[in-house]
């Protein structure tokens, strides 16, 4: 379980994520939705102590982030940011081997190979496992970092908008694996979206935000109706109900939303 | 380690071997007893300031998360230049010169670990800055510290600034023997702190977020890697004075024949070729132009060229 209280985020005099309290029990998957600049990579980062706190804390298991020996933290907590430059050439399963660091140290065991071939088998790179990051498309890099966090075997799964530079059909299965790493193997998976859609489709739980205020957080159905939509983006837009999934039709040009 | 990796390393291993032995023992005229011990002495030294240079370099260009800066071009060795004459000065005027001068070597390599550490750990830890931007601190504080000891070495006693002189010029020859062992003894102690490290620096080269994402203490790592860094500038700039560009050329020598993320690989390969590379150059000035050129004016050459090279097509892609 990860909760937070009151965490606040200053940058010189803007407050980018103010007096944030949430609660992410273990399990499902939920998604951070909000417009740019509502703070929503900044609260993942606190979460994931790459960044420190102006005010509030963030616990783990209860036990505040700052008190967790780093080592151990990395095998419960695993973050993922968007960006995916590397100073130096890097094999996929070079990459994917660097997960099992905080497990092994470095020295790799049979174990470890397990898990890295899992991984690798899981985001189907095995094909491509010897070739070199610098030569891949945007989504099998995507993929293959990926692929060196489930090597890291945490519990909690924290995705900076992975569906970034992925074209239609690699962003449906990258939220096809989320999922089933939800469902399947029960981890707790934490990712930051745009796309409202992807979000209500997908997630067991939203967490809208805004001027880096906590605005709303609950489950798809809630979320997405026009009025708190409308709220969270300043964009008024239909939505409609297919099957058991709510969309919002944001793209539309002005005339036809109305 | 994979077998191709293996199997470089031992070539570069071999290539070592017969570069120190002919240097041992070709031209050699006269008794062996004397001309042995002579260039033993001389080997040693550029074995210890190539090692110091080309893993300081290696070491330094992961913490940093580039292949352009080194040492050299931030101000680390202006920055040793600064405190060597500040040390200098303040046990001069004391008159402390009854301190052995182990006691001194080790006073100055002290004083150089910390102060990189300290200095140059908020410019790394930071959130992610431009090369450019680096470049120009680099210039700026390597400016700031040789003009710092310029105005230190102005307030020193003419008699005593010609001892401090001697010091401060690359000369493989002259090097001074009593800080010799000392620095054998230094470097082994920060090599072996940075074998027992290898794993962790591979983490640093994935840059600061997923280093700490794999549970590294990143801060910690990068203040005692600055420091390691920092010891093995002050050895070699103690033994040779300052080589700046020497450190790039071994280290892209080092990278392009091993193309891997593996210290462990990359560290014995670039120490193995500095050694070769200024032993190979000693020889060729000593032989071929009988000792017309400082070695280091001719290192300096070609390495400043590799460095505006590397700057252009860096900055054009």
């Amino acid at each position: 379980m990860i909760e937070t209280h009151a965490l606040t985020k200053r940058y010189g005099q803007t407050t980018v994520v103010d007096a944030v309290s949430l609660d992410f029990p273990p399990g499902g998957l939920s998604a951070i939705i909000g417009p740019n600049g509502a703070g929503k990579s900044t609260l993942l980062c606190m979460l994931a102590r790459l960044l420190d706190a102006d005010g509030g804390e963030v616990r783990l298991d209860g036990r505040a982030l700052a008190d967790w020996p780093n080592a151990d933290l990395a095998c419960r907590l695993a973050i993922l940011r968007q960006d995916n430059h590397l100073a130096m050439r890097l094999s996929v399963r070079d990459l994917v081997s660097f997960g099992r660091y905080p497990h092994s140290k470095g020295r790799i065991t049979p174990a470890d190979r397990e898990q890295i071939a899992a991984a690798l088998a899981y985001m189907d790179l095995e094909a491509i496992a010897d070739r070199f990051l610098d030569e891949l498309s945007g989504g099998q890099r995507q993929r293959a970092f990926i692929a060196m966090v489930l090597a890291q075997d945490t519990d909690y799964i924290l995705l900076d908008e992975p569906l970034n530079n992925l074209d239609l059909r690699h962003a449906h299965d990258m939220m096809r694996q989320l999922r089933q790493l939800a469902d399947e193997r029960g981890k707790t998976v934490l990712v930051v979206l745009h796309d409202i859609n992807f979000a209500a489709a997908w997630s067991d739980r939203i967490i809208a935000m805004k001027n880096g205020r906590l605005l709303h957080a609950g489950p798809p159905a809630e979320i997405m109706r026009p009025e708190v939509l409308e709220e969270i983006y300043d964009l008024s837009m239909p939505v409609h109900q297919l099957g058991a999934h709510p969309a919002g039709l944001y793209w539309l040009p002005a005339a036809a939303r109305e | 380690m994979s077998l191709s990796h293996r199997r470089t390393l031992l070539a570069l291993g071999l290539g070592c071997l017969v570069v120190i032995t002919l240097s041992m023992t070709l031209g050699a005229r006269g008794s062996w007893s004397f001309v042995l011990p002579f260039r033993a002495t001389k080997l040693f030294v550029i074995c210890l300031v190539a090692h110091a240079v080309g893993v300081s370099t290696v070491l330094f260009q992961t913490l940093s998360g580039n292949r352009i800066l080194t040492p050299a071009v931030m101000g680390f060795d202006a920055l040793f230049l600064m405190l060597q004459t500040a040390l200098f000065l303040l046990l001069g005027s004391f008159q402390v010169t009854s301190l052995p001068g182990w006691a001194i070597f080790v006073l100055q390599v002290a004083a150089m670990g910390s102060f990189a550490a300290l200095l140059y750990r908020r410019l790394f830890t930071g959130s992610a800055q431009s090369l450019h931007m680096m470049i120009l601190v680099g210039i700026v504080l390597g400016t700031l510290f040789r003009s710092l000891a310029n105005y230190l070495q102005s307030l020193i006693d003419p008699n005593e600034f010609l001892v401090l002189q001697g010091r401060l010029f690359a000369n493989f020859n002259n090097a001074d023997p009593s800080a010799l062992g000392i620095s054998a003894l230094v470097i082994s102690a920060s090599t072996t702190a940075v074998i027992l490290r290898l794993p962790r620096f591979d983490v640093i080269g994935l840059g600061r977020e997923r280093a700490i994402n794999l549970g590294l203490d990143y801060r910690r790592e990068m203040t005692f890697g600055l420091a390691l860094i920092g010891v093995l500038v002050s050895v070699s700039a103690a033994l040779v004075g300052p080589v700046t560009f020497f450190g790039l050329l071994v280290a892209h020598l080092a990278y392009r024949l091993l193309p891997t993320h593996r210290h462990a690989v990359v560290l014995p390969a670039v120490s193995m070729i500095a050694i070769m590379a200024l032993l190979i150059g000693q020889f060729v000035l000593e032989r071929v132009f009988s000792f017309g050129a400082a070695l280091s004016m001719v290192i300096e050459f070609g390495g400043g060229i590799l460095f505006l090279f590397l700057l252009l097509r860096g900055a054009a892609r």
